[in-house]
């Protein structure tokens, strides 16, 4: 024994080597940043249904989902029942109607979707992939989106789908349908925007939902609110004006302007073509400013 | 009953670091909005009522409630944290105590007070509206710090469903359901408010002996049944 174990002085350059224990190099595909970030996308569009994860976290977005479509198949029903030549709510003022529910669902997921990746330090993992600070935050933005899109575009879906079936004029139903979709759309955008800044700003979950739902609600409250003492004032021309500090509002004020909407502002008051086009620049700036704030957060964030 | 070393630590978690900046956000909006309306109406009673009513008690009372009932424990028990705490020798309702102890605190200062200075910015108090709704904000404080309290400890979701109650039960149903109006802590502590100011500007839905008995009952089991649930508390993994 003692005369096989090489002396330290002996082990010289002859016996140290480098053993090949098995470990092979990648030499297929490299899929590239492009389809890291759609990789992303889908995960976190999945997340924000609960798909893919425990079944304790599908409960709440399911069934926010389900109260989101019920009142629509109800009113279909109705509708049908009665054989009705309109819907008794127009595709652009259910989303309005529910807005309770869609700033719940923000509330929840947008949280879900980025303040855990702060939490547990896994933002560092993904930079150092190869995607880029742009390519997280877009694929986060975009997965809320359209989460929030599939959410709010669903009912209306319900609601055309009943009144195409009960005959109640093609052309008009497809053109008030398209019109409901964009609202909804830029509704989307905005929410999850605002959602998304305030949620990468609080590494704690239950924070973050208590911060965003107080955003959205009380920004609402407050404008209802001061609109409501504006209309009893006799004051009419300030309630457009005061509806451009809450997102609710501000989507309102768009639909009702430019897309057939009517509006849901005390007195039906809503904002003409001039005070519309302040509501869309204003709506697309803090669409573009909440994904700036998003980039500039996640330049240093865990990093 | 009172251990101040909890008391201290849960004060650190409520208000420690930016989180006072947001909890101060809502009543300095409120604020805002009662000087806002004087310089707009004047002083009205009934202006005053309904922003008291309408803002300050049905929207930031609760919020204020949710943040700081859960945000006592939630959080701890969220990231593991509540070992370190249960692990010492210290009775488990004294904990769940001391943690309702600061939670009333920190709401009854964020709540009720911005409400009894809206009010003298709105009115003057005039017609006791401001010291009535500052009363029904303050008995409302502890109703809500301790049913919040207590779904901290039953539920990781828990600030999703206290919003849940606080929004969607008491602001939605309540205007569509009259029954869901009698289990409301906002109208048990309208009734009191109702006693407070006499005339029909604060009107409730709910009798003063049943809102009472109510409030009473609502606080003490809940206080109860999260000082059993801790004793039982298994920390789940994050999902």
């Amino acid at each position: 024994m003692a005369v096989d174990q090489p002396t330290p002085a002996m082990a010289g350059a002859d016996q140290s080597r480098i053993h090949d224990i098995g470990y092979r190099g990648y030499d297929g595909p490299r899929l590239g940043r492009a389809y890291a970030r759609r990789s992303l996308y889908s995960q976190s569009l999945r997340g924000a249904y609960g798909l893919g994860r425990s079944v304790k976290s599908k409960v709440l977005p399911m069934l926010l989902f389900a109260v989101m479509c019920v009142p629509a198949a109800i009113m279909v029903a109705v509708a049908v029942a009665t054989k009705a030549h309109e819907l008794p709510v127009s595709y652009t003022r259910y989303a309005i109607i529910m807005q309770a529910v869609i700033s719940l669902y923000v509330a929840s997921q947008a949280p879900q979707a980025v303040s855990r990746d702060l939490r547990f330090k896994t933002v560092p993992l993904y930079f150092s992939r190869p995607i880029e600070t742009a390519d997280y935050v877009r694929a986060k933005f975009a997965a809320l989106a359209s989460a929030l899109f599939v959410l709010t575009a669903a009912p209306l879906l319900v609601m055309y789908a009943g009144a195409l079936l009960s005959k109640m004029g093609f052309a008009h139903q497809t053109k008030e349908f398209a019109q409901g979709l964009v609202s909804v759309a830029l509704l989307s955008l905005l929410f999850a925007g605002i959602g998304l800044v305030i949620a990468a700003f609080t590494p704690r979950r239950g924070f973050g939902i208590a911060a965003v739902i107080a955003v959205l609600t009380i920004s609402y409250g407050a404008v209802s609110t001061l609109q409501a003492i504006a209309y009893t004032q006799d004051s009419t021309g300030a309630i457009p004006w005061i509806g451009l500090f809450s997102p609710i509002t501000l989507i309102d004020g768009v639909q009702s302007a430019f897309l057939g909407g009517s509006s849901a502002f005390p007195g039906g008051v809503g904002p003409s073509h001039g005070e519309g086009a302040v509501y869309v620049l204003i709506v697309l700036g803090l669409i573009a400013a909440c994904y700036g704030l998003l980039n500039r957060r996640y330049q240093k964030v865990g990093l | 009953m009172y251990d101040p070393t909890v008391a201290r630590l849960t004060y650190r978690a409520l208000l420690g670091r930016r989180r006072a900046l947001i909890l101060g956000a809502l009543p300095l909006l409120l604020i805002v909005i009662s000087v806002a309306v004087r310089a707009l109406t004047g002083a009205d009673d009934q202006t005053a009522s309904d922003v008291l009513g309408g803002f300050a008690l049905a929207t930031m009372v609760p919020i204020i409630g949710v943040i700081a009932g859960t945000g006592a424990i939630g959080p701890e028990i969220d990231d593991g944290s509540v070992v370190y705490l249960l692990s010492k020798p210290l009775k488990r309702p004294t904990i769940i105590f001391t943690k309702l102890i600061v939670a009333i605190a920190v709401t009854m200062v964020f709540s009720a007070v911005p409400t009894l200075i809206a009010g003298l910015i709105l009115n003057g108090n005039g017609q006791q509206i401001a010291v009535a709704y500052t009363v029904a904000a303050l008995v409302s404080s502890i109703a809500y710090s301790a049913l919040f309290l207590l779904l901290g400890t039953v539920s990781r979701h828990a600030v999703v469903f206290g919003l849940v109650y606080a929004l969607v039960w008491e602001a939605l149903f309540g205007s569509l359901v009259p029954g869901a109006r009698t289990l409301s802590v906002q109208q048990w502590s309208l009734a009191v408010a109702h006693k407070m100011a006499g005339g029909d500007l604060v009107t409730s839905e709910v009798g003063l002996p049943t809102a009472t008995v109510l409030l009473v009952a609502v606080t003490v089991l809940a206080t109860w049944y999260a000082g059993q649930k801790l004793r039982s508390l298994t920390l789940a993994g994050e999902e």
